[in-house]
């Protein structure tokens, strides 16, 4: 099979392939490899990776190819290449969390999940872009520039984890980790027409992960299937003791639950504040086609009202900076990191500090850190912070009265499709509007699912269809999320991704040219 | 409630240990008086009979068993560390000279 064929294959076909020794792990990886040079860079490439991670990968796929040519029995997914978002730690390679502040820093300990993704013998391709420390929904406020959304290269690819989505969606790996505070795994998905997860609150183990807000973090899965993410996620679930908020829960089913697929008799419930008003009608028309063919398909469809999530964006950007605050205090310029001197004065520990965190983050960092120290501090903490954290509990109930009625719920994943990289990056507020849809779920700590929902009418660009859960249930998101997938799919006749343009060189450099005349 | 100003976010820069310019502050402040108006409904939505969550899901405290296990070692802990001697961390000066 020609190597941009292989590529394009869902991660389980590439395991079914280095199983059948039709393939190695060694070839596979290269392909990605090369794949990342031919699209990645230039002033016009996508931008999805801040580190590639070269010759690593390939001598862990090298051991993958000598392990199974010794007839040893590995896991299914060996050899099968990863990229891991740059706000987890990782040994080997530098993680930045795509700020200054962090610029070069190697960490002398992996992550839980890179160390699972390792044991599986999975080589990992390198360290995607995102928004500075997760914070964002364009993965434009990185130190390191914007990562661009492969079916348009003029648009944001989403965010935070906007890097991890573009290398999945570019074939420039075929699965990714992400992480999730308020959408960052799941309005990437949505706007690159890729799969993301958020598993429960603490499925996941986060212990290796920079960060943000540590009631809303959650790593999870990022792929072009239903099924790739449900084998992801059985890699790098289960209970961690080196996380205190880690659920003792085991990782399985999710696969079999990816596999069953009938949803017949299933109640599924779309959020009435969560579609109509606000939302592009592009978005709500592919929204309605898929409630079609899950009612087709057997479902039954029910309407229920989560009549407090109109507080939930007001919630999460009180708890979201109040948590990020006190995260981001450990970043002083005397452990790891930046160190920057201020250059008229005395050199005294808190002058150092201030010029450093000065220098080091970026605008959207100071104002999540400013805004969570006004929300935190004496007199405002019971208005803002307490309240804030009363909402939690509104939100949670209006979850559980509508868990009481229907299995899953659903809803559009973002109110808009990608929008022009610039657009937004001046207006914090209409920015954190993209993760309307998507906060809800963290702040009551259940999981949500992203999948591809087709192309909207006025603009041609991928619609995500947003599935919620009760905790624990994830396996419910990965049934009924993959019947969907295969009725959009058979309607599409084939995944959509194969509707989105080629980025050969020859056309990243078409498309320079033609935005240079533009200008 | 208050609103958020230039003064208030001078104060809270110099808190969370930020320098700001003059015109950081000034732009930094009406960014924050937009986000902050629109989030201030949170205040009134719920009632003293609601009680706070602080976390997703339910946990209790665990402990773990009372032996060393892996920790960085001295050199591991030290290799990211802007400045370091013997061993440890070196820290600007705490105070300053009078």
């Amino acid at each position: 099979m020609p190597a941009n064929e292989l590529i394009r294959s869902s991660a389980s076909a590439m395991a079914a392939k280095l199983a059948a020794k039709e393939v190695s792990a060694v070839e596979l990886t290269q392909a990605h490899l090369d794949r990342i040079t031919e699209v990645d860079g230039g002033a016009r490439g996508v931008h999805a990776f801040l580190h590639v991670n070269t010759e690593e990968a390939l001598a862990v796929a090298a051991d993958v190819d000598a392990r199974r040519a010794a007839g040893e029995k590995l896991h299914e997914l060996a050899g099968v290449p990863i990229a891991v978002k740059d706000l987890i730690v990782t040994k080997g390679q530098p993680t930045t969390a795509a700020s200054k502040i962090l610029e070069g820093w190697m960490s002398p300990y992996d992550a839980t999940v890179v160390k699972k993704l390792r044991a599986a013998g999975m080589p990992l391709l390198g360290k995607t872009n995102l928004d500075e420390f997760a914070m964002g929904s364009s993965t434009e406020h990185s130190a390191y520039g914007p990562t661009r959304n492969p079916w348009d290269l003029d648009r944001i690819p989403g965010g935070s984890g906007g890097g991890s989505a573009a290398a999945v969606a570019a074939f420039e790996a075929p699965l990714a980790l992400g992480t999730d505070t308020g959408g960052s795994i799941r309005q990437p998905g949505a706007v690159t027409g890729t799969v993301g997860v958020k598993p429960t609150y603490g499925a996941v183990s986060r212990y290796g992960a920079i960060a943000m807000a540590s009631s809303l973090d959650q790593i999870g899965p990022v792929s072009r299937t239903v099924l790739d993410s449900a084998l992801l996620q059985e890699v790098i679930g289960g209970h961690d003791p080196l996380d205190s908020t880690s659920l003792t829960d085991p990782s399985t089913g999710l696969v079999a639950a990816a596999r069953l697929g009938n949803v017949k008799g299933m109640k599924i419930g779309v959020i009435k504040e969560l579609h109509g008003e606000g939302f592009q009608t592009g978005v709500e028309n592919r929204f309605n086609d898929s409630l079609e063919l899950l009612r087709s398909a057997g479902a039954e469809i029910v309407e229920v009202s989560c009549p407090n999530f109109g507080y939930a964006l007001g919630a999460y950007y009180l708890i979201m900076p109040s948590e990020a605050s006190s995260n981001l205090a450990k970043f002083d310029g005397v452990r790891f990191g930046l160190r920057t001197l201020p250059t008229e004065g005395p050199l005294t520990i808190e002058r150092v500090m201030g010029a450093t965190r000065a220098a080091g983050f970026g605008d959207e960092v100071k104002r999540r850190i400013i805004l969570g120290t006004y929300a935190l501090s004496a007199g405002y903490y019971d208005a803002y912070y307490g309240s804030a954290q009363k909402v939690r509990t509104l939100i949670q109930r209006d979850f559980a009265a509508a868990f009481a009625q229907v299995d899953v719920l659903i809803s559009p994943t973002s109110p808009v499709t990608a929008f022009k990289l610039g657009e937004k990056i001046d207006d914090p507020l209409s920015m954190y509007l993209n993760d309307i849809a998507t906060i809800p779920a963290n702040l009551a700590g259940v999981p949500g699912l992203t999948l591809p929902g087709g192309l909207a009418d006025e603009d041609g660009l991928p619609v995500g269809i947003q599935l919620l859960a009760p905790a624990r249930e994830d396996s419910r998101l990965y049934r009924v999320g993959a019947v969907l997938e295969s009725l959009l799919e058979a309607q599409w006749g084939g995944p959509i991704l194969d509707q989105a343009p080629s980025l050969s060189q020859s056309v990243l450099e078409t498309v320079g040219t033609a935005a240079k005349e533009a200008n | 409630m208050a609103a958020i100003n230039r003064d208030e976010v001078a104060h809270l820069a110099q808190l969370a240990h930020i320098e700001m310019s003059d015109d950081e502050l000034g732009r930094m402040a009406s960014e924050l008086a937009v986000i902050v108006n629109s989030i201030k409904s949170v205040s009134e939505a719920a009632g003293d009979d609601v009680p706070a969550t602080s976390h997703p899901i339910p946990l209790t405290n665990v402990m773990r068993d009372d032996v060393v296990g892996h920790v960085l070692t001295v050199e591991e802990a030290l290799s990211g560390a802007p400045d370091a001697s013997d061993g440890r961390f070196k820290v600007p000066a705490i105070l300053e000279e009078s």
